[in-house]
C-alpha cells in the first residue's frame, strides 16, 4: 500500500467515524466540538485534491465562522438537552435502513468508469501556479457571474438575520 | 494515486450519515449540523470531480455552496432564536401549531 493511499485511508476512515460520532451526541456542545474535528479532517482531504485554497476556506469559514456562530447561539439561548422529551424521533431504525438504501443507489450511480481528463487546468499547472491564484483568475474573468451571485447570496441573510433576530425595544 | 471512486464513495457515505442524522434527530440544532455535514459531502464530490476532470468549474460551484452554507446557517440560527423565544424549546416535534 503506497503512502498517499495510506494517508487517504486514515482521513476517510476518520471522517466517517467522526460524522457517526457527531450525529449520535446528546449534548449539543459536544456535537459541535466533534464537528470541528470532522471539518479539520475534511480539509485534510481537500489537500489530497490539490485544493489548498479550499482547505484554508474550510478552516476559516466552517470551523472559524459557522461553528462559532452555532456555539454562540447555543450558549446564548442556554439550550440544554431535555431528557424527558426524546431527541430521537420515532422509528429511527427503519429510517436509517431507508437511508442505507439511498446510499446503495448513490454508490451505484456515482461509479465513474471513464473520465476524459484532458482539461485546461492540469495538475502540473495547478502545482506551478497555486490553486488560489488560478481560482482568482477564473473568478474574475470567465466566471464573474457566480461571483456577483455569491455577493447577493451573502447579502440577503444579513438582512434576514437582522429582521428575524433583532428584538424591537418597544416589546 | 487515489482513485476517483474512493472520493465519491466517501462523499456518498458522509451524505448518507448526514441524512440519517437529519431525519432521526429531532432538535433544530442537530438538524442544522447535519445539513452542514451533507453540504460538506457535496463539496468533496465537486472538488474531487474538478481535480480529476481538470476543470475549475467544480471548485467555483463548491465556493458558491460554501457561501450558501454560511447564509443558510445564519438564517437558520435567526429563525431558531425566534422559535426558541416563542416555545422555549428546540425540539421540532413541538412546533405543531400549523398542523390541522
Amino acid at each position: 500500500m503506497s503512502v498517499p493511499l495510506l494517508f487517504f485511508s486514515y482521513f476517510a476512515l476518520a471522517t466517517i467515524v467522526l460524522s457517526l460520532i457527531v450525529i449520535t451526541r446528546k449534548n449539543y456542545i459536544h456535537a459541535v466540538l466533534w464537528t470541528l474535528l470532522l471539518f479539520v479532517h475534511i480539509s485534510g482531504i481537500y489537500l489530497f485534491l490539490n485544493a489548498e485554497f479550499f482547505a484554508m476556506i474550510q478552516m476559516i469559514v466552517y470551523a472559524g465562522a459557522i461553528l462559532v456562530m452555532l456555539i454562540f447561539v447555543i450558549m446564548l439561548l442556554n439550550v440544554k438537552h431535555e431528557d424527558h422529551l426524546s431527541d430521537v424521533s420515532s422509528l429511527p431504525i427503519p429510517k436509517a435502513f431507508l437511508v442505507f438504501c439511498v446510499l446503495g443507489v448513490l454508490a451505484f450511480t456515482l461509479q465513474v468508469s471513464y473520465l476524459n481528463s484532458t482539461g485546461k487546468f492540469s495538475i502540473d499547472l495547478v502545482n506551478k501556479i497555486s490553486d488560489a491564484k488560478l481560482l482568482g483568475q477564473v473568478f474574475y474573468s470567465e466566471a464573474n457571474l457566480p461571483l456577483i451571485i455569491m455577493g447577493v447570496v451573502l447579502f440577503v441573510p444579513m438582512i434576514a438575520a437582522i429582521v428575524l433576530a433583532g428584538k424591537r425595544s418597544d416589546e | 494515486m487515489v482513485p476517483l471512486n474512493a472520493y465519491l464513495m466517501l462523499a456518498a457515505a458522509i451524505f448518507s450519515i448526514g441524512l440519517i442524522g437529519f431525519i432521526t434527530r429531532r432538535s433544530i440544532i442537530m438538524m442544522l449540523i447535519c445539513v452542514e455535514l451533507m453540504l460538506n459531502a457535496v463539496n468533496i464530490t465537486l472538488i474531487s470531480l474538478s481535480h480529476y476532470m481538470q476543470d475549475f468549474m467544480g471548485q467555483i460551484i463548491a465556493l458558491l455552496i460554501i457561501a450558501n452554507a454560511g447564509a443558510g446557517m445564519a438564517t437558520g440560527l435567526a429563525l431558531l432564536i425566534n422559535a426558541y423565544r416563542l416555545k422555549k424549546t428546540v425540539k421540532i416535534d413541538l412546533f405543531r401549531d400549523l398542523r390541522g
